[in-house]
């Protein structure tokens, strides 16, 4: 076991950063414009409910509903292409190739490494193995962020389509707004449920992180964690020796304190979505 | 030589006159005459025209004048030879009629006859010739019976006396047999009932201008009360009971007020009488023998009412002047049909009045909607049945609680309530406009009926007429409309009016109320059209509670709604981009193809929808089965993890605290 930074430990425990603090930001955009997208989505998709309508009224109506759910649209694209801008300013800034971007042991991209940790997940799932030793980044959070690439581009696509139906009916027969109008909603409904409940359960839910993860919001995880969590990065890091280059003191009380508000706010909606849409596929669904 | 002269002419005289007697008492015998006149072929010539001369024994036999000789009358034929001169003076009739000759000479008749006015009637035109019959006999033409005719054949409307001659009166005939005289006389056939010559004489005939008129202005009261001899007695008000005969110059004429020839049975200020009802009924404290009822009578509640000029009797009627209390006798009940009788009839047939016919003490009459002697003019906003206070007036039995909405079994409840709440009630209650839709406006004020009579106003086949009455435009709109039985001939129930806007609670159609509740309207009976309406943009947008997306009416139209074959729907080819460009300005051909009513649970109308929804349900199920596996699998695992993990942390801290408790010992720390 390599030393572990002893100073100070009494005071604060030594955390490693796992994430910019622009994706942490752009993370929180993402979950603000996610939420609105949902929220204002789902109360047209299900607007025979209760909850539709008095959450429609909430927001001022379904024409400013609309807005909303436009102008979170944007927000969301924008978010989408700072990050692009910002992974190949990333390959400017550490001098990679297309080619190490792409298929480099930090990439977001899927490699054998995941092949294999799904296999081995699997089998310690059923008792056949032990735990693998996960990377940087594992196969199910490579999968949420690659959903993210196919949910924008499947939405996104058809949600232009709908703001702007005159238009695309010059290009499109009228029926295409009607099969537009049903992936829009159904990929939605995939989308915000997926989020809401296999999201939360991979990254704040299993039991080791439970009740939350706030890894994506301070982006410092404790270094005792990370250990047991990602042994083949701690492994990485400390035979490159970039271990202390990462190291950083958690963030005060009061962040973290606001952070979780924020935080079990999200939560809280997420659920109450989920809830909601249960109710209103098993019970009201026409 | 003048006596001489005298004695002379005196004899002549003498001796002309013996020849008159002579000629008289052996002149020729009617006989004579007949030998050539009953020869039917026998001609002469009069005035330059060939007519026939015969003439028929028997008619004269039965004539008045049988018993007088011809010559009688033709006198320049008396001792004249056989054959006599062709041209005959005219039959005199004043041998012996002198005294008529002399009445007929100063009339208008005779003056015109003598200005050579060829339409001006001598004897003959009104008597006849040979022909004259007793006057009691009823076909004589001069009998009371006939005269309007005989006066009618010159002075009826078109003839030409009434075309050419200058007279003052127009359409004599009609208005006399209209009138009080000409309906005894022709209809009940009241022989001494006033006729022409009546009121201008037989024969004496003047203009009302002329002084020695049996109708001038002077004279009237006299003529009048030939039949009319106590006249004055009942006319205490105007007259005072004054004789018009003694102050013609102060009183107005019988004429001012009953016109010449339309004399009718209206009495032009009545209630005269009334008078001798209120010297008992007037008395705040006089109360019925039999049941101890107030039979006071507040006048001034007549007198301000619709009947300020029906007398108590008109009513109340059967009361006897004659009895020292003419009231004694009265047993039977006003009966307002005595004027009323359309309206009567109406309330006969309707709910009230047949519940009226079986004795139901709930049943409304007259008196219960127009009270009894206080009754106001539907004008007057102090009435009842002012627009205004209709409601209230109905709400009486009809709100709900009250006899008849307890009565009532169908599914129209609080009535009045409802009514009140909609936009007819809060026009009328509210912003006080009386042409609003009442009760009556709808349901009629004396014919209602339920709406199940075909004979209804507001049974379903009647309602698109009724509320036509004041919507006529929109009335027409749907008369040539899908939804008109005019169009539309199917077994199938096609909705009227009351079917989208109800029958109580009709609210505006611009209220946010109206427009949501529209579509459940449509629904009814096109259900499946409805359902995939809410399936859809519009229909979802509409669920949540708003107004502004488009509505079935939006597209299909409201009242007009047409088949789409028709040029003029909103929906066919030609006009629906335009129909779409109401709310969408940029609209076209191919946007206009978008299903407002699409469904993905058709694979044969929609099979690109179907598809595509099981497609997405299929994609959505499978990385839900797969994350979901994995998710579960997962848990138990963690679980244990989680426990692992807590051990080796407790470790940690073991550890830790060892290293702690190093340093508690080393004060510098703190």
């Amino acid at each position: 076991m390599p030393e572990i930074p002893t100073q100070n430990k009494s005071e604060k425990e030594p955390h490693i950063v796992r994430f910019t603090r622009l994706n942490r930001t752009l993370h929180i955009f993402m979950i603000v414009s996610f939420i609105s997208l949902a929220l204002t989505g789902m109360s047209l998709k299900f607007s025979y409910t209760g909850w539709a309508v008095f959450l429609s009224h909430l927001f001022g109506g379904f024409e400013s509903a609309g807005y909303i759910h436009r102008f979170a649209a944007v927000v969301m694209v924008t978010v989408f292409v700072i990050h692009l801008v910002d992974v190949v300013r990333m390959k400017k800034r550490e001098l990679l190739s297309w080619k190490e971007l792409i298929f480099g042991p930090n990439s977001m991209m899927f490699n054998k490494k995941d092949l294999e940790d799904f296999i081995d997940s699997i089998k310690w799932f059923i008792g056949k193995g032990e735990r693998p030793e996960y990377g940087r980044w594992t196969y199910w959070e490579k999968f949420d962020y690659f959903a993210v690439f196919w949910g924008i581009f499947v939405i996104g696509s058809t949600g232009l389509t709908l703001w702007f139906p005159e238009f695309f009916t010059l290009l499109l027969p009228g029926w295409a707004l009607n099969v537009a109008t049903i992936i829009h909603s159904d990929e939605a409904l995939l989308a915000t449920g997926f989020i809401f409940t296999i999201h939360f359960f991979n990254t704040h839910l299993r039991p080791e992180k439970f009740p939350m993860d706030l890894v994506i919001f301070t982006g410092r995880i404790p270094l005792e964690e990370f250990k047991l969590d990602r042994p083949q990065e701690y492994k990485e890091l400390v035979e490159k020796g970039e271990l202390e280059k990462h190291l950083a003191e958690p963030y005060p009380e009061i962040v973290i304190k606001a952070i979780k508000i924020f935080a079990w706010t999200a939560l809280a909606i997420g659920f109450s979505i989920i809830l909601w849409i249960i109710y209103a596929m098993l019970f009201a669904y026409r | 030589m003048t006596l001489k002269i005298k004695i002379k002419s005196s004899l002549q005289i003498f001796l002309i006159l013996q020849i008159f007697l002579v000629c008289k008492i052996f002149g020729q015998e009617n006989s004579d005459c007949m030998t050539c006149h009953e020869d039917k072929t026998l001609k002469g010539t009069r005035y330059g025209k060939t007519i026939s001369v015969f003439l028929n024994e028997k008619i004269l036999k039965g004539s008045v004048h049988s018993e007088v000789d011809c010559i009688q009358c033709h006198v320049d034929l008396e001792g004249s030879d056989f054959p006599h001169d062709e041209n005959v003076k005219r039959a005199k009739c004043n041998n012996c009629h002198d005294d008529i000759q002399k009445l007929y000479d100063g009339s208008l008749h005779a003056k015109a006859f003598s200005r050579g006015d060829r339409l001006a009637p001598i004897c003959q035109d009104c008597h006849g010739a040979h022909d004259i019959i007793p006057v009691n006999n009823l076909k004589s033409v001069v009998a009371p019976i006939n005269v309007p005719y005989l006066c009618g054949k010159c002075h009826k409307e078109g003839s030409p006396v009434q075309l050419q001659r200058n007279i003052a009166q127009t359409h004599i005939l009609e208005n006399y047999s209209e009138s009080i005289h000409g309906e005894g006389l022709l209809r009940k056939g009241l022989v001494v009932t006033a006729t022409c010559a009546s009121c201008h004489t037989a024969h004496e005939i003047l203009p009302h201008t002329d002084s020695k008129s049996s109708i001038a202005r002077k004279n009237i009261a006299n003529t009048c009360a030939k039949c009319h001899a106590e006249i004055e007695l009942v006319h205490r008000k105007v007259i005072k009971g004054a004789l018009w005969e003694k102050e013609v110059n102060v009183l107005p004429a019988c004429v001012d007020c009953h016109q010449p020839h339309k004399a009718r049975r209206v009495f032009y200020d009545q209630g005269m009488a009334d008078a001798d009802c209120l010297t008992c009924h007037e008395k705040k404290d006089l109360r019925s023998s039999e049941n101890g009822r107030s039979l006071y009578v507040n006048y001034s509640e007549i007198k301000n009412s619709r009947h300020t000029s029906i007398a108590c009797s008109q009513c109340h009627s059967g009361v006897k002047p004659s009895h020292t209390r003419p009231c004694d006798e009265l047993t039977a009940s006003v009966d307002c049909a005595s004027c009323h009788t359309s309206i009567q009839d109406d309330f006969e047939k309707s709910a009230h009045g047949i519940l009226a016919a079986k004795q139901d003490p709930n049943a409304p009459t007259c008196k219960e909607c127009h009270s009894n002697h206080n009754v106001l003019g539907k004008l007057d906003p102090k009435s009842p049945i002012f627009p205004i206070n209709i409601p209230t007036l109905c709400g009486k039995c009809h709100r709900e609680g009250e006899k008849a909405a307890v009565r009532y079994k169908g599914t129209e409840r609080e009535i009045i309530t409802n009514y009140t709440e909609s936009i007819h009630g809060k026009g009328l209650m509210k912003s006080g406009l009386t042409v609003t839709a009442t009760c009556t406006d709808c349901h009629t004020s004396h014919k209602e009926l339920p709406h199940t009579d075909p004979a209804s106003s507001v049974n379903s086949a009647n309602i698109a007429a009724t509320c036509g009455n004041c919507h006529h435009g929109i009335q027409e709109k749907f008369e040539q409309s899908i939804h008109s039985p005019l169009v539309s001939k199917t077994d199938k129930k096609l909705p009227t009016c009351e079917n989208c806007h109800s029958a109580h609670k009709i609210k505006r159609a611009d209220s946010e109320g109206f427009k949501l509740t529209i579509m459940n309207q449509c629904g009814n009976c096109h259900k499946q059209i409805a359902d995939t309406y809410f399936d859809t943009y519009h229909g979802k947008v509409t669920q949540l509670g708003y107004t502004k997306t488009a509505k079935c009416y939006d597209c299909h139209g409201a009242h007009d709604i047409l088949p789409v074959e028709n040029p003029l729907s909103h929906l066919n080819r030609k006009n629906v981009v335009e129909t779409c460009k109401k709310c969408h300005p940029n609209a076209n051909r191919q946007f206009a193809g978008y299903f407002t009513h699409a469904t993905h649970h058709d694979p044969e109308k929609y099979p690109w929808l179907f598809w595509t929804f099981w497609g997405m349900t299929g994609l959505l199920v499978g990385t839900f089965v797969i994350a979901g596996l994995h998710t579960l699998l997962w848990l138990p695992r963690s679980l244990k993890w989680r426990r692992e993990l807590k051990r080796r942390q407790e470790e940690n801290n073991n550890q830790s605290q060892l290293e702690d408790n190093n340093n508690a010992g080393n004060p510098d720390t703190k």
